[in-house]
């Protein structure tokens, strides 16, 4: 067996063997590099995989040459490859900027343990995303919770604490939804294996213990992943947490989450039981609505650049869902794309909000006056993200959107319907970015504030870098698009 | 359905009972650690749901002795699952009661209404 | 170079200059203004180059990236935008005279800013210009939006950023709101959006949904001013009076009725719009637009409040002269957008000489101030003339071909619009010419004569071109009237 096919293990592998081992790294400067060149090689390693599977093909990986449904399995197809990118991305990306930044909010002693953790979570992600085994998708997820919430209260604000122990309470009841309605499936089909069960669910005579399973994994899930009306512990989650960590998190942590919930109701679900995919749509378009629409509203009247964002995160996470619950291969691949765009503009956002956080201490709109003359080129990558977020033709954002409201025309009459809340929605994004342009721009500088100057140049270099991708990729998204739409076209033929 | 099949279901009525019980002590209980008691209830009500279903009428422990054929055996798979799930959630409360010791060194309290009046 | 190639390189080039310009601003002022100077003068040079193949009838185009099937990132060259290409970047080039004079007579703030997104702003106005179909148009169209914005909020008090507010509010809501569901609905019957010469929409969709989607594109490109989306424009009169010159005289406006004026003639194809009954409305939102504008002007005491005014009636006359669908009219839309361009420059060139002269922005206090600056006041006569359309100015050839137009189609509503609205422009323009030149200057007022040089020179110069329309205006109609050769 060459290398290549050695790459999904790899992939979990690496990050993962490598946690510990950064700990013992001496000097302990030494422990950012290390976790930065682990990262780096994992996203070199999710390039590979997503060059293998751009043409629509399946790799399968089994543990220790055990072959599925037996052994432990892995696999990647073009949906896995895509969310690898944005993780591994979010990862290096995050971790490349990330040294003044941590360095000014968590003391050095510390910093080898942090960047371990940072290396779980970084593990457990891709974990659940390779990975073909519904209880390992359950042990990778704790790996990279637990590890995200040391991340979370890792820095100094201590209103992270509590904070955290919400999204604990919150994210371990959904994992352990997950678990029941996986123990479930488990006692009516007798394996654990994905594709296992889509085959076996068929044969089952009583069907209610598969449906008490669909609403556990489907309500677990959606916990985990944030969905309105289950997302109360985002905000105080991403506000508190250290700025670089905040980048990483939100760039990847609730998609992850996403991602499995696709995969189960289109893989497992959709084929095996009756008319799931209109119960699906009844149950999840709503809550896509109200998400994208109360999160905007809330976000309109935060007062908070980092809370503010955090709440736009939840409407975006509504976007995703409402694409997901058209049915559709065009709403599919429109989600999946838009997984990859909104990692690309939120993640811009958060590192321009660490630009920003890297001098000035109180991140309150009101507080940030004077910030475009102080920091011209953290503001302007600001606007380019925020540009992206909002949908502007000729960044990555528009993409997706144009792919969604696509995907909605196509659903019949109500499409226009929806369309028009993802403009409403697209309008009230304009507000609540112009707020913070405006702050940055033309406010008054706070009196009393010595004077500033650009953030680290390390950290400026990764801001500048996203930003830029976010007008590549509106201008030429040929690469994401084939992943999206083959992903699309694997997960309707899943359900077929 | 009658008496006796309900009463055939007697782990499954247990299981739905602790994990609300769990459930409510989690979302109703102010204190840190008793909503920390509540998720520990709450979890192991899932190992009960899993070791239940592995139980096979007259099995034994999956052991392969010398000599004896065509022993009936539990199921190994769900014990293996269990335990590993025993462990995550081990480590969810031992960081969750970390957790805590942070917030009460912070805040010098662990009742959630006078953590959120300090802020 | 290929013609393929100077459409892109004509896009490239301010957006190179804006970057060299941030760069030069860091070392000296004067640099900066060579960067600027240097950048519209190339610019100049690729666009008018591909003035004698468009003449032949060439029409280059270039495909930048297939953003997604069917989805296209591309340019073609074709007579109207070459028009409006080669009027923004040639007007470009005098207004940076005129606003380094500005600028430094007024001792503004943040000028790197300032210059740098203008080069930036003419970079998305070329592109709108070039633009091969909607998607790029559409592109372009926000980034002109959002790149004049800083201009607008250029002085950056509360006042300013509010009015900065009401524009970007009112571009990118009814862009995103309107003009963004008109592209899809289009894509989705046409399955393109390519500008095609005689239209794309023709057979595939019926008579209400026809005025239906025309509503939803000519609300949409709010930068054409149709009531009721004409409030940013007002607006926009903040911005220090260069912005106001070539933007809101010229490129941003004018971006927005070439918009309305490509899409009737190559989206929908004015002989289907002619057909379709449910399309009339057009000519009476522009017709009461007009009037009403005219009406709403005459009220205005703010020199430069009046002339945002006067160019939302202006622009209509665009619209409308689109509207009545008739390719003589449709030549008299694209000769009116470079007739309106060179004449109402000129005023806003002269308003912003008074400024810097004497700090007046009234139109009471300009009594008697002929006599003091009388280069500016001259400008500012030729222009107003052209507004009116006496000849022998450039509005006069545009109403001329409009006229004809509506006289061609039979359109009495048009023909009493023009008429009742050339009375009007007379009505606020006039008194103010007999205030400037023969009335008395009230006593104790302060002291003072021409603007600085520069400022001159550049309204002199639009001046001298709104008068030379009148003369020699023949390539300008002949090039347009290739768009509907074979038509009508």
């Amino acid at each position: 067996m060459d290398l290549l096919a050695h790459l999904p293990a790899l992939q979990v592998v690496v990050p993962m063997l490598s946690a510990p081992l950064i700990v013992l790294l001496q000097p302990r400067g030494l422990a950012w590099a290390g976790a930065t060149a682990v990262a780096v090689l994992s996203f070199a390693i999710a390039v590979a995989l997503s060059i293998a599977v751009l043409d629509g093909q399946t790799i399968e990986y089994a543990m220790g040459g055990w072959p599925a449904p037996y052994g432990i399995a892995l696999s990647v197809d073009a949906f896995s490859a895509l969310v690898l990118l944005v993780i591994t991305g979010a990862a290096a990306a995050a971790l490349l900027g990330a040294k003044p930044s941590i360095d000014q909010q968590i003391e050095v002693e510390r910093h080898p343990l942090f960047y371990s953790a940072w290396l779980l979570v970084l593990s457990g992600l891709v974990g659940i995303v390779v990975s073909a085994d519904a209880f390992n998708i359950f042990v990778f997820m704790e790996i990279s919770s637990l590890a995200s919430y040391i991340l979370i209260a890792g820095g100094p604000d201590r209103r992270a604490l509590p904070a955290v122990f919400k999204y604990l309470m919150m994210g371990t009841i959904g994992a352990t939804f997950y678990l029941i309605g996986v123990g479930l499936i488990y006692m009516m089909t007798g394996t654990l294996n994905l594709a296992d069960m889509e085959a076996r669910i068929g044969d089952v005579t009583d069907i209610n213990p598969i449906l008490v399973a669909a609403g556990f994994i489907t309500i677990g899930l959606a916990l985990k992943a944030a969905v309105f009306p289950l997302h109360v512990w985002v905000p105080n989650a991403y506000t508190h947490a250290p700025h670089m960590v905040t980048v990483f998190l939100a760039a990847c942590a609730t998609k992850v989450a996403l991602y499995v919930l696709i995969r189960f109701d289109y893989m497992v679900f959709q084929a095996t039981l009756d008319a799931h995919e209109i119960q699906f749509a009844i149950f999840m378009m709503p809550l896509a609505i109200l998400g994208i629409l109360i999160a905007s509203a809330v976000a309109m009247f935060e007062g908070h650049l980092k809370r503010l964002l955090a709440s736009s995160s939840i409407a975006q996470i509504g976007y995703i869902l409402l694409g997901v619950s058209f049915v559709s291969m065009a709403g599919l691949s429109a989600s999946a794309m838009h997984i990859f765009n909104h990692a690309l503009a939120k993640g811009g956002l958060f590192l321009a909000v660490a630009c920003l956080a890297y001098q000035y201490r109180d991140l309150r709109l009101d507080q940030l006056g004077g910030a475009s003359t102080r920091m011209p080129w953290t503001c302007a990558a600001f606007v380019v993200c925020g540009l992206s977020l909002i949908g502007v033709p000729g960044t990555a954002g528009f993409i997706s959107k144009w792919m969604l409201i696509n995907a909605a025309l196509e659903t019949g009459p109500w499409g226009w319907g929806l369309v028009a809340i993802i403009l409403v929605s697209s309008l009230m994004a304009v507000v609540y970015i112009w707020r913070i342009v405006e702050a940055l721009y033309f406010q008054a500088p706070v009196e009393g504030e010595a004077p500033l100057s650009e953030a680290p140049v390390q950290l400026l270099l990764i801001t500048g870098l996203v930003a830029v991708l976010n007008i590549y990729f509106g201008l030429f998204p040929q690469v994401p698009l084939e992943l999206a739409n083959s992903a699309a076209a694997l997960l309707l033929e899943g359900s077929r | 359905m009658n008496f006796l099949e309900l009463l055939g279901y007697f782990n499954y009525w247990v299981f739905a009972i602790i994990l609300t019980v769990g459930l409510y002590a989690v979302i109703n209980k102010t204190n840190l650690i008793k909503k920390l008691i509540g998720l520990s209830i709450f979890q192991s009500a899932v190992f009960l749901m899993y070791i239940t279903m592995d139980k096979v009428e007259g099995g034994t422990a999956p052991i392969i002795q010398k000599g004896v054929e065509d022993q009936i055996f539990s199921n190994p798979l769900p014990q293996v699952l269990i335990l590993t799930a025993i462990v995550v959630g081990v480590s969810t409360l031992s960081l969750g009661l970390a957790m805590v010791v942070r917030i009460s060194e912070c805040y010098g309290t662990i009742e959630e209404n006078e953590i959120l009046d300090a802020d | 170079m290929t013609p393929e190639t100077a459409i892109l390189v004509a896009i490239g080039i301010p957006l190179l200059g804006a970057l060299a310009i941030a760069l030069a601003g860091r070392i000296s002022p004067n640099l900066r203004e060579a960067a600027t100077a240097i950048t519209s003068l190339s610019l100049i040079w690729v666009v008018w180059g591909l003035l004698p193949i468009l003449m032949d009838g060439g029409r280059p185009s270039v495909e930048v990236s297939q953003v997604m099937p069917g989805l296209t990132i591309a340019f073609t060259v074709e007579p109207l935008g070459m028009l409006f290409a080669a009027l923004a970047s040639g007007l470009w080039l005098i207004n940076s005279i005129y606003s380094v004079g500005y600028m430094r007579g007024n001792k503004e703030q943040n000028q790197t800013r300032f210059f740098a997104c203008f080069a930036l702003a003419l970079s998305a106005t070329i592109g709108v210009a070039f633009a091969g179909n909607l998607f790029t148009l559409f592109l372009f169209y926000e980034l002109l939006t959002l790149s004049t914005y800083p201009l607008v909020a250029h002085k950056g008090d509360a006042a300013t950023v509010r009015s900065a507010r009401i524009y970007l509010g009112v571009l990118l809501s009814t862009s995103i709101g309107l003009f963004l569901p008109a592209i899809i609905w289009t894509y989705t019957v046409a399955g393109t959006g390519d500008f095609t010469t005689g239209g794309i929409l023709a057979g595939k969709l019926n008579d209400p949904e026809i005025g239906l989607l025309l509503g939803l594109f000519v609300f949409g490109v709010g930068k054409a001013a149709v009531m009721p989306v004409h409030k940013w424009l007002p607006a926009a009169m903040v911005a220090p009076t260069p912005v106001s010159a070539l933007l809101h005289a010229v490129a941003v406006v004018k971006a927005g009725v070439f918009t309305i004026t490509k899409i009737i003639v190559y989206i929908f194809g004015i002989d289907f719009l002619f057909e379709a009954s449910s399309s009339q409305w057009l000519l009476y939102a522009a017709a009461f637009t007009i009037i009403t504008a005219s009406l709403v002007a005459l009220r205005q005491t703010n020199i430069k409040r009046l002339l945002a005014y006067s160019t939302i009636a202006q622009l209509s006359y665009v619209v409308m002269a689109a509207a009545i669908l008739k390719p003589l009219a449709e030549v008299g839309a694209a000769i009116h957008m470079v007739a309106h361009a060179f004449g109402k420059i000129t005023l806003f060139f002269a308003a912003g000489a008074i400024y810097i002269a004497s700090k007046k922005t009234e139109i009471h206090q300009l009594r008697g101030i002929g006599r003091r600056m009388p280069w500016t006041m001259a400008a500012f006569t030729i222009g107003a003339l052209s507004m009116i359309g006496v000849p022998p100015t450039g509005g006069f050839v545009s109403k001329w071909y409009i006229l004809a137009g509506a006289f061609e189609a039979n359109n009495l509503v048009a023909v009493f619009t023009i008429i009742a609205s050339t009375v009007l422009n007379a009505a606020y323009f006039l008194p103010i010419l007999y205030m400037v030149w023969f009335e008395r200057e009230k006593e104790g007022g302060k002291e003072h004569g021409e603007a600085p040089f520069l400022a001159v020179l550049a309204l002199c110069l639009t001046a001298l071109l709104t008068l030379a329309f009148f003369l020699f205006n023949g390539p300008v109609i002949e090039l347009e009237s290739q768009v509907v050769q074979g038509l009508g």
